[in-house]
């Protein structure tokens, strides 16, 4: 079986319409999570991993309904929220409050299960799992969180920098930055809870797709190496990217397949963690094919690679000028 | 070519048996989020905000000392306390539901007091009464063989055996069951009609020591046991006046055995922490060997010079949350400042002893930061749940691959299963725990782990098309698959790289099992793949055509 072979599609010809739904799907995207921002509060709903506050998940009796146990919680901590969780009888419990214990202080977690099972009595009520983070905790776990996803940008620009050149790494990082943009987008419009989990799936995100974008990033640096001399550099991307078409694919696949097992049978915890991974491998693989590789055709083109190739010192030099005069 | 093949193999079969070793013998650690328990972190409280840097990291380097005393009371197996940056303790407490418990022991204010070492003659004479109330108290059911045992010696009044005695003597070993049971039986009552005298289930389990009066040595093995009989009330109600049994905080290794010592003090303690000023760790000026150098207040001062001047050669336990950590002799009147020899122990050692005192001189009040707790059920359903998720998600795999390059794809399966026994070989190895995101990440690696075997495989598929006769194929499509392979894995590697050191608990698990895979699907995508392959080729013509 094969497929895609001998492809020969006109990826590049037609990059203008795939970059601009790319741009508007962002837009919209980033226009919605703006609109979040003044309608909601906030752009991300943030779990208490990055709030503070105390997450509660509960197994109440038969009969008990998001309602009513919202009530009782709400008589412990007045902002209660709660929501249903994968099974039937289950319920997620979420107060702001977070009371940073000293000695013999009771924590808000334990109150409220004391106050359903006041009403439930004691059987009734099963703890599945308690979250409890202070307000400082919260806020440097999001500082930590957008300082551990802009480095892995830099040193991935910094990686292809010394393997391929620096405009491979600056293409790389658009259509990473792309990605990201829509996963979070995805994240924050469906009102996803930001966990610590989220982060590691955005990070994951960022090595998958990176992952695709150098493969065909390699095919073109070989054939450029091969064919540099004879082919326009429009043609030569192109034809790297059809090469890898199949491989792209089918890896695609493979890695769809795995999370789509753990999608359907992983459970409600890890579901919306593989829930955000399929989304990222979907919008990755568009995106080495339809945004790496324009990304890098309009770098070319703005900064073009000298063709009289003296020794890497002097075009080094010379590139380095050419971005401070368009800088 | 047979020889490297030869040579290949072995390696392969090498790695595959470390790997299984390690899963057999270190087993897959689980994380609290999948086997339940409770993860705490903890700074130290510092309301007005006026602690210099160097005062919080002393505080949080006395709080850990004191966490680490008090471990046996969280009571379960593997307790971690590890410190976490500069001012931050992580506990975490494997499968306890008792959050309130937990909490307390971690809160409670440590309590350092001085007491001597006295009454282990009285306590010997005492034995006798012990040992009946223990019996009236429980019953005869439930107590190992050698409570019945008769003493060597004919004076009775307590334990006569030397150690060696003991150590090479025979010895009830259903001890552990005999706990049980005894606990379960500790609501039936006393029986009268048993020939007390010579039931002895205390005292046939303390062993004399040789280096003081005043303290005795237990197995370790029964140091549960033991501690069961001394807080029976009957027999707390049977102890002579004036006195205090205190355990010490480590067990004491002697003749292939471990022991702990448990102390005879002197009840009340004579000074508390309060009259400590600081205690620091340092060398003798003229024995250059590690000693300790404390400070007291006037008032304790005052005590210590007293008790000091009254006692000279006997010894002083020094008790941290009832716990004896060290017990020097007095060897001369000591009034605001003294020492503690530690008689060549490492500056290790004083250090921690120095701790122990400061903990008690200065408490380091905790306030809890973070908690995050997950019941036993849950986890047991996360494993299961993975295990479905990860069955299918690999039979998919294997389903594409087989459809897709037929034999080649049965051979990049072979590579796989390599691939999932080094993975977890290597976590297994690296004492890496398994959370429920290592679990997703394993799945996601396995999907992710076929990709370098479809890139040379379709680059053989290229060479093939260009007409070149397979074994030149299979040779150029591994060759040039490898620039994208390396560049593609390494990348891959930085962020699983990031992503460890940004995460704590489950995400850090995730971070391992993604750089342990990246790592594992190299070497099975790269090496194993191509020996499959060699032995693939060596069995057929060079010109018969490839299945792939």
């Amino acid at each position: 079986m094969r497929i895609f072979a001998n492809a020969n599609y006109d990826f590049i010809g037609r990059r203008g319409l795939f970059v601009k739904v790319s741009v508007a799907v962002c837009a919209a995207l980033v226009v919605g999570m703006i609109a979040l921002q003044f309608s909601a509060g906030s752009w991300m709903n943030y779990g208490v991993d990055f709030t503070g506050g105390t997450m509660v998940q509960v197994i109440a009796p038969q009969g008990a309904t998001a309602e009513s146990i919202r009530e009782i919680a709400s008589r412990v901590s007045p902002g209660a929220t709660v929501s249903r969780f994968g099974a039937e009888s289950e319920f997620l419990i979420r107060v702001p409050e977070f009371v940073e214990e000293g000695a013999g202080e009771e924590s808000v977690a334990n109150e409220i299960v004391a106050a359903l099972q006041a009403e439930y009595g004691g059987d009734g009520v099963q703890v599945v799992r308690t979250e409890a983070v202070g307000a400082r905790v919260g806020s440097e776990l999001q500082r930590q969180a957008a300082f551990a996803i802009l480095l892995s940008f830099a040193v991935t620009l910094l990686y292809l920098a010394f393997r391929f050149e620096w405009r491979f790494g600056v293409a790389a990082i658009v259509s990473t930055f792309h990605d990201i943009l829509v996963v979070l987008g995805v994240i924050s419009i469906l009102r996803l809870e930001v966990s610590l989990t989220t982060v590691a799936a955005v990070l994951t995100i960022i090595g998958y797709s990176l992952n695709d974008t150098i493969v065909v990033f390699d095919r073109v640096r070989e054939n450029v190496a091969k064919l540099g001399r004879r082919e326009t550099y429009e043609k030569i991307v192109n034809t790297a990217i059809n090469e890898t078409l199949p491989r792209t694919v089918l890896t695609s696949a493979t890695t769809l397949a795995a999370l789509l097992g753990l999608y359907i049978f992983g459970g409600a915890v890890i579901r919306e963690f593989a829930f955000i991974l399929i989304v990222g491998v979907v919008v990755g693989t568009y995106s080495s094919i339809f945004i790496a590789s324009p990304a890098l055709l309009a770098i070319e083109r703005r900064w073009p690679k000298k063709e009289a190739k003296k020794s890497g010192g002097t075009t080094g030099r010379a590139r380095s000028t050419r971005v401070r005069a368009a800088l | 070519m047979l020889g490297s093949l030869k040579g290949r193999i072995a390696v392969i079969l090498l790695t595959l048996v470390v790997a299984g070793w390690y899963i057999f013998s270190n087993g897959l650690k689980l994380g609290l989020d999948l086997q339940g328990g409770m993860h705490l972190k903890v700074e130290v409280a510092d309301p007005d905000g006026t602690m210099t840097p160097e005062a919080m990291a002393d505080a949080t380097d006395r709080a850990l000392q004191v966490l680490r005393t008090r471990i046996d009371q969280f009571g379960v197996e593997e307790p971690l306390i590890q410190k976490s940056g500069d001012r931050r303790i992580i506990v975490e407490l494997p499968g306890v539901d008792d959050e309130e418990r937990a909490k307390d022991i971690i809160q409670r204010a440590a309590f350092l007091e001085f007491r001597l070492l006295s009454g282990g003659r009285q306590f010997r004479e005492a034995l006798p009464r012990i040992d009946r109330a223990i019996v009236a108290a429980i019953g005869t059911e439930g107590l190992p063989e050698s409570a019945f045992q008769t003493p060597d010696s004919g004076t009775g009044t307590g334990p006569q055996e030397s150690i060696a005695d003991l150590v090479f003597g025979n010895r009830g070993d259903t001890a552990a069951q005999a706990a049980d049971s005894a606990a379960a039986d500790s609501g039936s009552v006393a029986a009268d009609d048993e020939p007390e005298s010579n039931i002895r289930p205390l005292s046939s389990l303390l062993l004399a020591s040789a280096g003081s009066e005043h303290e005795f040595l237990v197995l370790q093995s029964d140091v549960e046991r033991v501690r069961y009989y001394l807080d029976l009330p009957e027999v707390q109600a049977a102890l002579p006046r004036g006195i205090a049994l205190r355990w010490h905080t480590q067990p004491t290794s002697m003749a292939a055995q471990l022991y702990r010592v448990l102390y005879v003090l002197e009840d009340p303690a004579f000074m508390s922490g309060e009259d400590l000023v600081d205690a620091t760790a340092g060398r003798s000026q003229q024995t250059n060997e590690a000693i300790v150098m404390f400070e007291l207040n006037r008032r304790g001062g005052r005590t210590f010079e007293q008790v000091t001047g009254r006692n000279i050669g006997e010894r002083i336990a020094i008790v941290l949350d009832g716990q004896v950590h060290s017990a020097p002799v007095v060897n001369g009147r000591i009034g605001q400042r003294g020492e503690i020899q530690l008689g060549g122990a490492p500056l290790e050692e004083a250090r921690d002893l120095a701790l122990v005192l400061r903990a008690g001189a200065l408490p380091a009040p905790l306030e809890i930061i973070e908690e995050r707790s997950v019941g036993p059920s849950l986890g047991q359903d996360s494993i299961d749940r993975g295990r479905i998720a990860g069955i299918i998600g690999l039979a998919l795999v294997l389903v594409i691959m087989a459809a897709y390059y037929r034999v080649a794809g049965i051979l990049a399966i072979g590579a796989l299963f390599v691939y999932v026994v080094i993975l977890l070989g290597g976590l297994a190895g690296f004492n890496a725990t398994l959370t429920l995101p290592g679990i997703a990440g394993l799945i996601l690696s396995i999907g992710m782990a076929v990709d370098a075997n479809v890139l040379i495989f379709e680059r053989i598929r290229e060479e093939l098309a260009a007409g070149r006769v397979p074994r030149i194929a299979v040779e150029e499509g591994f060759k040039n698959a490898m620039s994208a392979i390396v560049d593609s894995n390494l990348t891959t590697l930085a962020t699983a790289l990031i992503l460890f050191n940004f995460g704590t608990g489950p995400v850090r698990g995730f971070a391992v099992v993604l750089s342990i895979g990246i790592i594992a699907s190299f070497f099975s995508a790269v090496y194993v793949t191509r020996t499959l392959f060699m032995i693939y080729l060596e069995r057929r013509r060079s010109t018969a055509p490839l299945s792939i």
